[in-house]
């Protein structure tokens, strides 16, 4: 399996999916996995590394002896730059940061000496290509039946295994560009998107939304496409002390990157008009992005901002102790592919608003759904759950129950029956 | 005869911490004590320490024909108590020469004068009383925050009895003018109206240690030449400028310390120049004319007037919120939120959230805690929240009985109207049925003739 991250260094919902899919087919007895993730290696132990490739990229092969997992998992990690949820320009911008950083290292010895290859672009490509010349080799050295590539990063790798064995490859569609880009598509990324599909045998979408986009736009057969649901990890929240709520208003909560694709823009204007009806009410935006200058400046221009409140990016324990204040989780997404964040706030028993724009739509019932671009609805909603007691309730009591069935032990025996689909194909 | 009147500030505002939402009710502390005392200690002993004592040894050696005049914000003299009680000492020498003057301003530093006249005085009344306590001198002389000032502002201040104000000579203000004189208030021309020479001034304040300056290296001399060049009849030159130019803006190593204590030497070799403070100047010129300012103006950035503080619309949202709690605090009788009302105000929690990074960002990065204005917003308005929700647990829904109260007031008062009224209409009416004969007769006999 190539993914690209897993826990604990994840940066998104991508890596999450990863590990509880693993975890999920670890508990079907006569499946294992070897889990391939790129890492950019840092000052870590590189003693059990190993080089590997005509770059002689550092790979690193470990045995992971993890909770709820039936045994254990093989899990290697090879030396790259990749990170995910990068588009080549934002790729450019961080590796040119690391780069300046070692300048100003190296100055101090041979000032101005040292030149880079400044296009951006090229550099993530290479990586890729980089990445997928090692999955080459380990595809060589492991034997396995299926292999199973985890988004457009990893597509290459998948395809160069392919190639190196001929064993059937399965693409597992998070999400595409259309989501990412909101309709302006790299055509670079695009293209790596689509010939990995085409080179895929089976292609496993996160819901039919995006199974619908990956037919359309992409000219996919419909008969090689096929919905597995991603699950929640089950989420013990007993131990951990809640943290103290400082206001005795009710708090509507958006939690996530704020960008584009996560609809922030009508989070404000939904807020705006619930205020002009209700004083009793706070709403926090959570996260960072590159929407949030605008988002700010937005609340000020309504003349809300002091019932309106940015966090700025959270970590760790906040998220939760940001959940365990909210009366109302709200994800207004323009397109998500899945979006397993609506499921972590309903597993802390907080009702969840979400749009008809994202795939979880497709699977939740005690949920509030409206369209993304229906602030008056979206309005209307937030106000009948903070002011009829009944509605949040019912949400909450039938929301946690219903999101504890979503178990990544069901999601996983549907992968494993497109294995042997493909198997078979 | 040209005078020389040298004005300087003294300001450092309370900067906060940074506060979280999740602070937001549950902790109330908002200051960042550690950069508040740092800049503190680090700028006294620079500038206000080695400032002083150089205009101190000026002051005595000149003996009355050296002056300067000083602003010192209610805000920095808390922190003068708390972090150097040695510089309130070395101000209170210098006060004790005789021949220093203190200006009045807002307490806060606040911006306050654009919103609310009532609170507006309130805070320099206890800005003038503070001077009084720590120096012996009631100032007779105003200087609004930044010297902002326009021609309402300046009726305000006359009516509060200050006899002149100091502000900016701004050229679209100016035009053909010279702020080499002194002038009037228009609507008021009892108020004296003292115009900064923007040009002399910042060639101190900004340029002197600029090498890259054409006049680099500025002399005491060469200076003293600019002053008495232009208009033989022009009456004075206003350098205004902050303190910190003193050691913090300009280093010790331009020579800024040497040039300012040879200056008053080399300008009193000539007999048409002289040194006097602002009040003095009041007394003796006569005005030319009235200024004509129809809207703020300032001493900040290229616009010279207010859109470093309320240019954009988190400044503009941040203040609006901030003095929609003035009808609460009027009623709040607590101290600590009393005192954190004034920290709330100073007008450079504004300033960071400015987003003009073009024309001025150097001057705006100066001090600066935050990186981006967008924080500085954030931090602002949840330090605000929470104050807030303070002030409301704090003056208990009593502006609502407060408000009932003054309506039933009203109500009886015009039920009482309304009683009145009646009788005297019933009285009319008495009268109209005692002499209705002739009256409705007259009306029948009308359409019919």
């Amino acid at each position: 399996m190539f993914g690209w991250e897993f826990p604990p260094h994840i940066s998104g919902g991508l890596g999450t999916a990863c590990y509880g899919l693993t975890r999920g087919l670890s508990q079907i007895p006569d499946v294992q996995v070897l889990f391939v993730v790129p890492k950019a290696y840092g000052d870590e132990d590189q003693s059990a590394m190993r080089l590997v490739g005509a770059n002689q990229i550092p790979v690193k092969h470990r045995q992971l002896q993890l909770k709820h997992f039936s045994r254990t998992l093989d899990y290697i990690e090879v030396g790259s730059k990749l990170v995910p949820y990068m588009e080549p320009e934002e790729f450019w911008a961080h590796t040119r940061r690391e780069k300046l950083k070692q300048l100003e290292f190296l100055n101090v010895n041979e000032a101005g000496l040292v030149e880079f290859s400044g296009k951006y672009g090229a550099n993530l490509l290479q990586e890729i290509r980089a990445y997928a010349l090692v999955a080459n080799v380990i595809a060589q050295d492991y034997a396995f039946d299926v292999i199973h590539a985890h988004d457009w990063l990893a597509y290459p790798a998948g395809m160069a295994a392919k190639e190196a064995t001929g064993k059937p490859l399965v693409v597992h569609v998070h999400a595409t560009d259309f989501d990412r880009s909101g309709g302006s598509v790299n055509p670079a990324v695009f293209d790596i998107e689509k010939r990995g599909m085409e080179a895929a045998d089976m292609v496993i979408t996160v819901s039919n939304l995006t199974r619908k986009i990956v037919i359309e736009k992409y000219g996919i057969p419909a008969d090689k496409v096929v919905t597995v649901y991603n699950a929640v990890e089950p989420h013990d929240n007993h131990g951990a002390e809640p943290a103290r709520k400082g206001v005795k208003e009710k708090i509507v909560t958006f939690l996530g990157r704020i960008t584009m694709q996560k609809g922030p823009e009508y989070f404000v204007e939904a807020a705006h008009r619930v205020l002009q009806r209700m004083e009793n009410v706070r709403f926090v935006m959570a996260g960072s992005g590159d929407m949030m200058e605008p988002m700010i400046r937005r609340a000020a221009q309504l003349k809300i901002s002091d019932r309106f409140h940015f966090t700025g990016f959270l970590r760790g324990e906040d998220v939760f102790d940001m959940l365990s204040m909210s009366d109302l989780y709200v994800m207004p997404s323009v397109s998500e592919p899945f979006g397993i964040s609506p499921l972590e706030a309903m597993q802390s028993n907080v009702p969840v608003l979400i749009s008809h724009q994202s795939g979880v739509a497709e699977i939740l019932t005690y949920a509030i759904k409206t369209n993304f671009w229906d602030v008056d609805a979206m309005a209307d909603a937030i106000y009948g759950v903070l002011n009829y007691p009944g509605m949040a309730k019912m949400f909450k009591a039938h929301g946690r129950a219903e999101v504890d069935a979503l178990k990544w032990e069901n999601s996983a025996l549907h992968v494993k029956a497109v294995y042997e689909q493909a198997l078979g194909a | 005869m040209k005078t020389i009147c040298f004005y300087f500030q003294v300001h450092q505002p309370f900067r906060f911490r940074r506060y979280r939402f999740f602070d937001i009710g549950n902790d109330h502390y908002y200051f960042d004590d550690y950069t508040n005392e740092r800049i503190m200690t680090k700028v006294a002993e620079r500038c206000y320490l080695p400032a002083n004592a150089m205009l101190l040894k000026l002051l005595k050696k000149h003996k009355g024909k050296f002056k300067v005049a000083f602003s010192i914000s209610g805000m920095a003299m808390e922190q003068f108590r708390l972090y150097a009680p040695e510089v309130l000492e070395s101000f209170k020498a210098l006060a004790a020469t005789g021949h220093v003057e203190f200006l009045a301003e807002t307490y806060a530093h606040s911006l306050v004068s654009l919103r609310n006249r009532e609170a507006f005085v309130e805070q320099v009344e206890s800005h003038a009383r503070l001077m009084e306590e720590s120096f012996g001198q009631r100032p007779t002389v105003f200087r609004n925050t930044e010297l902002i000032y326009s021609d309402q502002l300046g009726e305000m201040v006359a009516d509060m009895g200050f006899k002149a104000m100091l502000t900016e000579g701004a050229k679209h203000i100016l035009g053909w003018k010279s702020p080499n004189y002194l002038y009037c208030n228009s609507i008021n021309p009892r108020l004296k109206v003292l115009l900064k020479n923007f040009k002399l001034s910042d060639d101190l304040a900004f340029r002197f240690g600029n090498r890259n300056w054409c006049e680099w290296p500025l002399t005491a001399p060469k200076f003293v030449d600019w002053l008495r060049a232009g208009d033989k009849r022009e009456e004075v030159v206003n350098l205004f400028m902050d303190y910190e130019t003193f050691g913090e803006h300009q280093d010790k190593s331009t020579g800024i310390f040497a040039f300012m204590e040879a200056l008053p030497a080399e300008v009193l070799k000539h007999k048409g120049l002289a040194f006097a403070t602002p009040s003095e100047l009041a007394e003796a010129l006569q005005p030319v004319a009235a200024v004509h300012v129809p809207y703020p103006i300032s001493w900040a950035d290229e616009e010279r007037d207010v859109t470093a503080w309320l240019g954009n619309e988190m400044q503009q949202e941040a203040f609006d919120k901030l003095y929609a709690l003035l009808p609460k605090i009027s009623q709040c009788k607590d101290e600590r939120l009393l005192k954190e009302w004034n920290y709330l105000q100073t007008s450079d929690h504004f300033y960071y959230m400015c987003t003009k990074f073009f024309s001025d960002g150097d001057v705006h990065a100066y001090f600066n805690p935050y990186e981006t204005p967008y924080e500085a917003f954030i931090n602002y308005m949840n330090v605000l929240s929470d104050f807030s929700i303070r002030l409301n647990a704090a003056v208990p829904r009593s502006d609502v009985d407060q408000e009932l109260a003054n309506l039933t007031e009203v109500l009886a008062a015009r039920e009482e109207k309304i009683r009145k009224m009646e009788d005297e209409i019933r009285k009319l009416r008495k009268r109209r049925t005692s002499v209705k004969a002739v009256p409705a007769a007259r009306k029948k006999a009308g359409p019919t003739a």
